[in-house]
């Protein structure tokens, strides 16, 4: 059972939702600012290369980045599935479903990497153009995000572990599964527009 | 002051509970605390941008050759810079953040913010920032490339000036975002019973359309400066041009942040005045709903002028009169508050106190500075008058004749709540007249050098330009405004020292949190009050006679005072804590380690996740 | 009081100045153009202004609590009809002004076409100015030239740095335009060409300056613009197409001559030559330093910050860096013989 919306002091909130929740709704808005800020840059600089180097868009693998974007949107199921664990009271699937769901982040990190040294190999780094260093900020800022992500579900999953998280902390794993959403929501945007869109 | 002593499970470190002594400072969570640490704090920084602005105006008294300067080319840069850089991140941002921190929870009747550690790391984050851009004069060379850093002079300069201002910006940004999350939620989740929003008072309606201002803006600037940094540090390309990068960029995140941000500079002095203008009027602020809608409005309109500040790049006849038209559109909105104020005091009984002469000063000030504005909107005027002293002229007006003398409004209308003493009257008037005079005599002249070919950003001056009286003119006015300060600082220590003591409601005012005692209680309210309308306090003492004047409500039913002697028992507050301060070390241990050495880099992120840990597994009580 | 001051002060400067560089004083059609659209909407914000700040100091002294006054005044929540009226107005006075506002912005941005129309390409470096006549074949830095009553075409970029071979690197950085009795600035930014018209109605001197901040010397960067007639103008061209007469043999000029081809000082014991930076030849762009063709009827140099005096030559010659700071070009310690035969040389290219 969800404990009810309260501020640290248990009153009544004016809009029902409880403060923190509340608070990473509003965190979000700006993130969106911020994703939206460095995907704009990519967007103006995407073909800027120096004369006769290759235009990131000519050494995508779109397969290999869709597995690795699959893997990513199966987290946020097995985030779903981890929140309805803890809602029920099942502390034990709570833990697997947050294990899987930072295994997959980790999947989706090192698909990254692999994917960048590639890259790199190939002559296309952050210095080498504009527009690499406009493709490599705005990934590597989301794959610093998905980093922290990872961090605070195995801490969740540590405190469980340690029996600190109750169902009074139910609110907890709710907030971090937004956070967790909202980064693979940017990571759609941004496959979309970095990689699919020519 | 009596705190709650609960019985903690064993854990460690405990969590400290003194809420007397130099190390409670440390570890408060109080707001009230914290907005006397922004306020300080930022008046100290005033006092640093205050002798910046001298060394400014004593470099231009006086013609001169450019090997004979009083500064230096390479100081001068160093100092104007700074100047900006102070006065709008580290004093007039924090002064609104000390008022937003003290004031929000007592207008709206909570007992503090939505997180109050949240709000103890802000103010933490916010100091160190200031400190780590300071350092710069320390570790060979503060920040050289003007406030508004443009590239790809800033991305490519010599020496460490301008990372200390990428970095140290990213830091002091960190704390606003975060604040303003802080006080979203606050606003929107913790009002009192009965508290609508549209009874709310104005300087609450104020902070929130600011807090959501630097939630939508922050974001922006803080990639602008990842990507200055970047390039300085790692050698990126952002805003290279011998690779291709377009300079340009650089001022569209910046000024897409900056100019929401001026409008966060002024709404809490607005928001200041719509709550001083009325008290000593005796009447209620004119036309509430379209003061809020208006400031709303320049919030939301605010993020559509931006490239105002950009009509000489080149942009292109369309764009230049797309911007043109919105930048005069916002002159409508800021209008109707100005009539609105007016009409706040029209057939008022006025009490010309200092904080009313500061609100009134504000008032005529801005008027100025808005019609200075509109000329600015004239696209072509503004490419004789961009980057040149009449711009200059503009903006102290709104920001020093208004945000500032707002800003003072606030502190002498709030002196005696903070501080539970009364101020000096006389002192207090002899502040503003010489500050109204100081102010009008160093940047009026502004204007005519400005349209009389000075540009700005020179460290001398040639003479035969015609332009040295009213340089002279302005540099006299400076040292007077120096002065007015030195009488407010004056009267602020004779205050705290033996001023008359402060009764809870000494001017008669008109809203909550003249119902608890001057300097108010750690827990504020008593009992958390029920809110029936708009300026509760005023309709609790004063009903409506036949003729709409105010007539005092039968004494007894007037009883709603709290009890001097300290009620409050059986309130948990949130303890204080050391983590936020903790946390908050670890960020300019990462600045630093950028510009020196990984290992300070890690030794920052081990303090910041630390701290974090430390935050969220302590006790709550 | 002081107020008072900067408000009359502001009135009286609404009118005309005889400033050498102001933009109260216009002496060509773009200037005039935008001084004919300031000026009415300075006075209607002049009138604004009256009235307002007179109706809040009439309020102010009007409606001080007095004894015998009613201390309890009615208690006014608004008047929607006053916001509309205070609404609408100042939005029909913006629009109005909007107008000649918008007429302006498309008029000043139009390309001049036309035989009369001179081209001119001005190329903004740390810290100096290269103007380049690219139908004329000529190239000059600092004083730019051009006939009266015909538009100039100018075309605004920002240097590609060339290697300098000295200590010191110029950065390719945002310049600004800026002549303001014959017109607005315009932004010089690298990567980018950006376009301004001017045109002087009489003949003279105009003082420009670099007007955006660009590092260390940015207050010295400034340059002269000289309009003559059409006669004047073409002869200046094709005085600087031409190639100096050489100096008289043994003559100081002669030996100042040779030495900018090579000079040997001690700190460049394997010598060094101007030549590295700057040419004699008036029409060659894209040096380090400026084009010094004809540098001897110039009015200033350092980019406009000294009168161009011997006295002052000499002071540069010997150390650039004591009178401009930041400026590429060094102490190459020359002696006191070398700086004399160097300033007479330079002296003599007329």
């Amino acid at each position: 059972m969800a404990a009810e919306p309260h501020t640290a002091e248990h009153l009544p909130t004016a809009t029902g939702l409880d403060n923190r929740k509340l608070a990473m709704w509003t965190f979000l808005g700006s993130e969106c600012l911020f994703f939206g800020a460095l995907i704009s840059t990519f967007l103006l600089y995407r073909k800027n290369v120096p004369e006769g180097e290759i235009i990131p868009s000519e050494i995508y693998d779109i397969p290999y980045t869709s597995v690795s974007s699959f893997v990513l949107l199966m987290s946020s199921l097995t985030m779903v599935l981890a929140l309805a664990a803890i809602q029920r009271g099942d502390h034990r699937q709570l833990r697997i479903w947050l294990v899987c769901t930072a295994a997959l982040g980790m999947v989706f990190i090192s698909g990254q990497v692999f994917e960048f040294t590639e890259f790199i190999e190939h002559g296309f780094t952050i210095r080498s153009s504009v527009a690499g260093s406009a493709f490599f900020l705005l990934t590597g800022f989301h794959g610093a995000h998905v980093t922290v992500g990872i961090l605070m579900l195995l801490t969740l999953a540590m405190l469980s572990s340690t029996g600190r998280l109750t169902q009074e902390h139910t609110l907890r794993v709710e907030m971090i599964g937004l956070y967790w959403h909202f980064v693979d929501i940017v990571w759609i945007v941004i496959f979309t527009l970095v990689y699919l869109i020519p | 002051m009596a705190v709650v002593a609960v019985p903690q499970r064993r854990s460690w470190p405990r969590r400290p509970t003194t809420t007397t002594g130099f190390v409670s400072w440390l570890t408060t969570v109080d707001h009230k605390r914290i907005g006397i640490l922004y306020g300080v704090t930022a008046f100290v920084f005033m006092l640093i941008g205050g002798i910046e602005a001298l060394l400014i105006r004593l470099a231009l008294a006086r013609p001169t050759t450019p090997d004979a300067a009083l500064l230096d080319a390479d100081t001068y840069n160093q100092i104007f810079t700074m100047h900006g850089v102070t006065m709008v991140f580290l004093v007039v941002m924090p002064l609104g953040a000390a008022f937003f921190n003290y004031m929000t929870p007592l207008l709206i009747g909570a007992r503090d913010v939505a997180f109050p550690r949240l709000n103890a790391f802000s103010y933490w984050v916010f100091l160190l920032g200031g400190l780590f851009i300071y350092s710069g004069f320390l570790l060979g060379g503060a920040p050289d490339g003007g406030w508004f850093g443009y590239a790809s002079l800033s991305s490519l300069s010599e020496g460490p000036g301008m990372t200390f201002y990428a970095i140290g910006l990213q830091i002091a940004g960190l704390a606003s975002l975060v604040a303003s999350v802080n006080f979203i939620v606050t606003i929107i989740n913790m009002r009192a019973p009965g508290m609508s929003l549209m009874r709310m008072p104005v300087f609450v309606w104020m902070t929130l359309v600011v807090n959501f201002l630097l939630l939508f803006s922050l974001p922006i600037l803080a990639i602008g400066l990842f990507q200055l940094t970047f390039d300085r540090i790692w050698l990126t390309n952002f805003f290279n041009p011998t690779m291709g990068g377009d300079p340009i960029l650089w001022q569209h995140l910046f000024w897409l942040f900056g100019h929401p941000e001026v409008y966060v500079l002024i709404l809490p002095a607005m928001g200041i005045v719509s709550e001083v203008l009325p008290v000593f009027s005796r009447k209620p602020l004119f036309g509430y709903a379209a003061v809020v809608f208006a400031g709303a409005a320049i919030g939301f309109i605010g993020f559509g002028v931006w490239a105002h500040h950009m009509f000489a790049t080149g942009l292109g006849a369309i764009a230049n009169t797309a911007f043109g038209i919105s930048t005069m559109i916002i002159a409508v909105p800021t209008g109707i508050k100005i009539f609105n104020w007016l009409g706040t005091m029209w057939k008022g009984a006025l009490r010309l106190t200092t904080p009313m002469l500061f609100s009134i000063g504000f008032v005529m000030m801005f008027v100025i500075g808005g019609l200075s504005g509109v000329t600015h909107a004239v696209v072509p005027a503004d490419y004789q008058q961009t980057d040149t002293y009449y711009i200059v002229a503009h903006f102290h007006y709104v920001l020093f004749g208004g945000a500032i003398f707002g800003l003072f409004s606030g502190i002498y209308y709030w002196w005696p709540k903070f501080t539970g003493r009364m101020f000096n009257e006389r002192l207090g008037k002899l502040h503003f007249w010489l500050m109204i005079i100081g102010f009008n005599m160093t940047f009026g002249p502004m204007h005519i050098l400005g349209l009389q070919g000075m540009p700005r950003r020179q460290y001398f001056f040639s003479p035969g330009q015609g332009w040295d009286f009213w340089n002279l003119v302005s540099s006299i006015g400076a040292f007077i405004i120096a002065v007015s300060i030195l009488v407010f600082m004056v009267n602020a220590v004779r205050s705290l020292a033996k001023g008359k003591a402060a009764e809870a409601d000494p001017w008669d005012a008109r809203t909550l949190e003249w119902t608890i005692p001057s300097p108010p209680p750690a827990h504020n309210f008593d009992e958390v009050p029920t809110v029936h309308a708009r300026d509760e306090l005023w309709h609790r003492k004063y009903a409506e006679d036949t003729e709409g004047r105010p007539a005092p409500v039968v004494a007894g039913a007037q009883d709603h005072h709290q009890e001097e002697h300290g009620g409050g028992h059986g309130i948990h507050l949130p303890l204080p804590s050391f983590w936020p301060l903790f946390a908050a070390l670890g960020i300019p241990l990462i600045g630093y380690g950028l510009m020196y050495h990984w290992s300070l880099i890690v030794a920052g992120v081990v303090t910041l996740l630390t701290g974090l840990y430390g935050w969220m597994l302590e006790p709550l009580e | 009081m002081g107020l008072l001051a900067a408000l009359l002060g502001l009135l009286l400067a609404a009118c005309r100045d005889t400033l050498p560089q102001s933009s109260l004083n216009p002496a060509g059609p773009q200037a005039r153009e935008i001084d004919a659209l300031f000026v009415p909407v300075f006075w209607i914000a002049a009138g604004v202004f009256v009235f307002v700040e007179g109706a809040i100091l009439f309020a102010a002294l009007w409606f001080r609590r007095r004894k015998g006054r009613q201390a309890n005044p009615v208690q006014t929540h608004g008047n929607t009809r006053l916001e509309i009226v205070w609404t609408v107005i100042p939005a029909v006075i913006l629009a109005v002004i909007a107008v000649p506002t918008v007429r302006t912005i498309f008029a000043l941005a139009e390309e001049p076409v036309g035989p009369d129309v001179v081209q001119v390409r001005v190329i903004a470096h740390q810290w100096w100015w290269e103007f380049e006549y690219p139908e004329l074949g000529v190239v000059t830095a600092n004083e730019m030239h051009m006939p009266v009553g015909r538009p100039v075409n100018i075309r605004l970029e920002s240097a590609e740095v060339p290697e300098s071979g000295v200590d010191r690197k110029a950065i390719p950085v945002i310049h600004s335009f800026w002549v303001p009795r014959l017109g607005g600035k315009q932004d010089m930014v690298p990567g980018r060409v950006n376009r301004l018209t001017l045109e002087a109605d009489e003949p003279g001197t105009y003082l420009g300056q670099c007007a955006e901040f660009c590092g260390l010397s940015h207050a010295n960067m400034r340059f002269r613009v000289h309009a003559v007639t059409d006669q004047e103008f073409d002869a200046w061209a094709a005085e600087m197409k031409e190639e100096a007469p050489a100096p008289a043999e043994g003559s100081p000029e002669a030996e100042g001559a040779a030495l900018f081809q090579q000079f040997t000082t001690g700190a460049y014991p394997d010598g060094f030559s101007c030549l590295a930076c700057h040419t004699v030849d008036g029409t060659v762009g894209g040096q380090v330093g400026p084009n010094l063709a004809g540098f001897g009827s110039r009015q200033t140099l350092g980019a406009g910050i000294y009168d161009n005096t011997e006295a002052n030559l000499k002071r540069w010659l010997d150390d650039p860096r004591a009178m401009k700071p930041g400026a590429i070009m060094p102490d190459y310690g020359l002696s006191e013989d070398q700086i004399d035969a160097l300033a007479a040389y330079l002296r003599s290219l007329e």
